[in-house]
């Protein structure tokens, strides 16, 4: 009998159920967007407490109605005048005595806030607002907060906030991160996030 | 008797295409490593506002989903235009969130259970009271660290 060597498989169909495969994974890969604006919700106090005593001057009120428009202390305001407003706000500075702020360069108007520490935003949408509105509002007043907050950084620390926050946050960093935490909380306190959400109105 | 003899009859000699596959294949592992699959089927509509003020969230086991927004067009036959709140593979009231975010809690580790945040993936066209019905009972459930989910983008192109 001839020897019979074990005849060979053809691979020269592999790279086309390889092509195939990999157009499929193509096709179904969807790269995630998990990335947006964070925040806290307040808890629930069973016990109401009276909130202690807050100046006029010391509140910022924005007000956004049904039709996506916005009212800023009591004045019709357009969208990109928003931020604007709301770092003259936190930045002016008014106070004197103990609620002087040593650090703030607004105009120090007396009518505007105190400190910004003391600076409440507080915003009040309607049960209509359309949530991209609603989004476009939290998004500029973080930016203040975060405008205010890098100008801090780069002062004290020649670096920005954000920058800061997402070197915190990345799981792969080699560095100091006690000294960090440190410095990323001092920036906090210079600039307390301080937002309040209202219910909305019917 | 010549040293130099001419090389083959002159013709180009044919590309070897014997490491296609294996190229074709490293490609193939790349994509069935970074892909990510769709643990559950949308059934709203689902187009997100833009932000720029935005922080990335990592930890993809952490978070909680919920979505809401109007039906899609091929189930708006039969649940109407109202948005809905998703939970999961299905719709849900609004009172079932606090048992869903219950449910993920047990599914998870002890000492990871602070550390689950709730991302809101809500359509951009929602209106604000459905939102605020969902936060409210996030915080009756005690689920206080959310992320409201964005595309990344300038803000002005929510309100055209």
């Amino acid at each position: 009998m001839a020897k019979r060597s074990a005849p060979e498989v053809n691979a020269g169909s592999m790279a086309d159920i390889a092509f195939l495969l990999l157009i499929f994974f193509l096709v179904t890969t969807t790269i995630e967007t998990d990335s947006g604006i964070t925040r806290k919700l307040p808890p629930i106090d069973d016990e109401q407490e009276d909130p202690p005593p807050l100046k006029e001057k010391n509140i910022f009120i924005v007000l956004v109605n049904a039709n996506g428009d916005l009212l800023v202390e009591d004045e019709p305001m357009e969208f990109q005048n928003l931020r604007e407003a709301a770092v003259t706000f936190l930045d002016n500075g008014g106070g004197t005595g103990d609620e002087a702020c040593n650090y703030c360069q607004g105009p120090g108007l007396s009518d505007s806030s105190d400190n910004p520490v003391k600076a409440v935003i507080s915003l009040q949408n309607d049960r209509r607002t359309e949530y991209g509105t609603y989004i476009a509002v939290q998004n500029e007043l973080v930016a203040a907060y975060n405008q205010l907050r890098n100008r801090e950084a780069n002062r004290l620390y020649g670096v920005d906030f954000t920058e800061m926050e997402a070197v915190y946050n990345d799981p792969n960093y080699q560095g100091d991160k006690e000294e960090l935490k440190e410095r990323i909380k001092k920036i906090q306190e210079l600039f307390p996030q301080k937002l309040s959400e209202a219910e909305p109105k019917r | 008797m010549s040293k130099f003899k001419k090389k083959g009859d002159g013709g180009t000699p044919a590309i070897s295409t014997a490491s296609l596959p294996d190229i074709v294949f490293m490609l193939l592992f790349f994509f069935m490593v970074v892909t990510v699959m769709r643990d559950s089927s949308l059934k709203v509509q689902n187009i997100l506002p833009f932000a720029d003020q935005v922080e990335k969230l990592d930890k993809k086991n952490l978070i909680m989903y919920i979505y809401a927004g109007k039906p899609s067009p091929r189930y708006q036959e039969t649940y109407g235009t109202e948005a809905r709140i998703q939970l999961n593979d299905k719709y849900a009231k609004i009172s079932d969130i606090q048992q869903f975010i219950k449910e993920e809690r047990q599914s998870k580790r002890e000492e990871l259970r602070d550390k689950l945040t709730t991302a809101l993936k809500v359509d951009k066209a929602t209106n604000m009271g459905l939102v605020s019905d969902i936060k409210q009972e996030l915080r009756k459930a005690e689920a206080l660290k959310i992320n409201y989910t964005t595309k990344e983008g300038d803000a002005m192109l929510n309100l055209e």
